[in-house]
């Protein structure tokens, strides 16, 4: 399965929560296939996902999902340790890791060569590290929510694009209308 | 009162409750304080546009949130602040270690803080400088103006504010 085929099969899952959507195609898919208001779509700022999700879930309640990529959470990988070390039981960190850059154009990341993210998010002190096939995405990320524990999911799977059109809502209307949503 | 305390009592009179920090040994103090609050979130980023990220998530989510780094950092978090705090119009008031300025004694830190207050302009970043320690009653007007106008705002504090480094 590519990133997209995954997000179709756990919008469902997705929908009730509050949902931070990594930077490029991940945002325009996530826009595409299930546009919620509980949605915030990351148009800039390659890396930082994690940390807004983290910041989120330390703020207030609601359970929060940072849809991540393996390139984003290398550009970033000191975001690991704090989250160890800031445990947010109500904060899920849900890593595509299909071993490329996929808005890019494809090249290959290291995590696709001898780097392995869930090591390393072990090693920095993660105590919910679930590695998954890409079928098996739901299954986990509902266990993980289920769980009420800090997770961090990486999902191996095939690296691929579909065509998808650039998100051209405002910036102050994503955040409003996501900030309305939180306060909901 | 320490200039540590007044200012922490500023962030949390001005409902600031979540603070990132990348430590500086001028910031020491502060970052002391910061953490010893109990209203205060304390979480050091281990770099600063990790920081600004948390603080983004941290209001949306309700909170007041502010940063606490030194004047290098705006190397490092310029597309953070153009393309996620300025693009989504987020308030964030910025604390910053102005290394480089007179009573400095690492030559190094001027070859940033030659460029800290031209950056900040290029961004239009409001951007305050304290030299003396009297401007630190501005900060209370510099923290409502920051979330009335829901913008980054810089505050630039130099070695001669936090009373230098001694002998020299």
């Amino acid at each position: 399965m590519i990133r997209s085929e995954i997000l179709r099969e756990i919008a469902p899952i997705l929908r009730p929560h509050l949902v931070i959507c990594n930077i490029g195609l991940p945002s325009q898919e996530m826009h595409l296939i299930d546009d919620q208001p509980t949605n915030f779509y990351m148009l800039g700022t390659m890396g930082l996902s994690s940390s807004i999700g983290l910041g989120l879930a330390l703020a207030q309640p609601k359970q929060v999902i940072s849809i991540d990529g393996d390139g984003s959470v290398l550009t970033n990988l000191g975001t690991l340790p704090t989250i160890a070390n800031n445990v947010a039981d109500n904060f899920i960190l849900l890593i595509i890791d299909n071993g490329s850059y996929g808005s890019t154009g494809d090249q290959p990341t290291y995590a696709g060569k001898k780097t392995k993210l869930e090591k390393v998010a072990e090693a920095c002190g993660c105590e919910n590290v679930v590695v998954c096939q890409d079928v098996d995405t739901g299954k986990v990320l509902q266990a993980a929510l289920d769980s009420k524990k800090m997770t961090v999911i990486v999902v191996k799977c095939d690296s691929g694009n579909i065509k998808v059109p650039v998100i051209t809502m405002d910036p102050v209307v994503i955040r409003h209308r996501f900030m309305e949503a939180v306060k909901a | 009162m320490s200039i540590h305390k007044r200012i922490v009592d500023d962030f949390v009179a001005n409902d600031v409750s979540f603070i990132t920090t990348v430590p500086c040994k001028q910031l020491a103090g502060v970052i002391d304080e910061v953490e010893a609050r109990d209203e205060i979130f304390h979480i050091p980023a281990n770099k600063e546009d990790e920081g600004m990220g948390l603080c983004a998530g941290a209001f949306m989510g309700g909170k007041r949130a502010a940063i606490i780094m030194q004047n290098t950092a705006i190397g490092v978090t310029i597309n953070t602040l153009a393309t996620l705090t300025q693009f989504y119009r987020m308030p964030l008031p910025i604390l910053i270690s102005y290394r480089g300025e007179l009573r400095e004694p690492v030559s190094c830190q001027v070859e940033m803080a030659v460029h800290t207050k031209a950056l900040l302009a290029q961004l239009n970043i409001p951007t305050y400088h304290f030299h003396w320690q009297k401007d630190v009653e501005e900060f209370d007007n510099i923290l409502k103006y920051t979330f009335m106008c829901n913008k980054p705002v810089a505050i630039l504090t130099d070695a001669n504010f936090w009373g230098g480094y001694g002998d020299q």
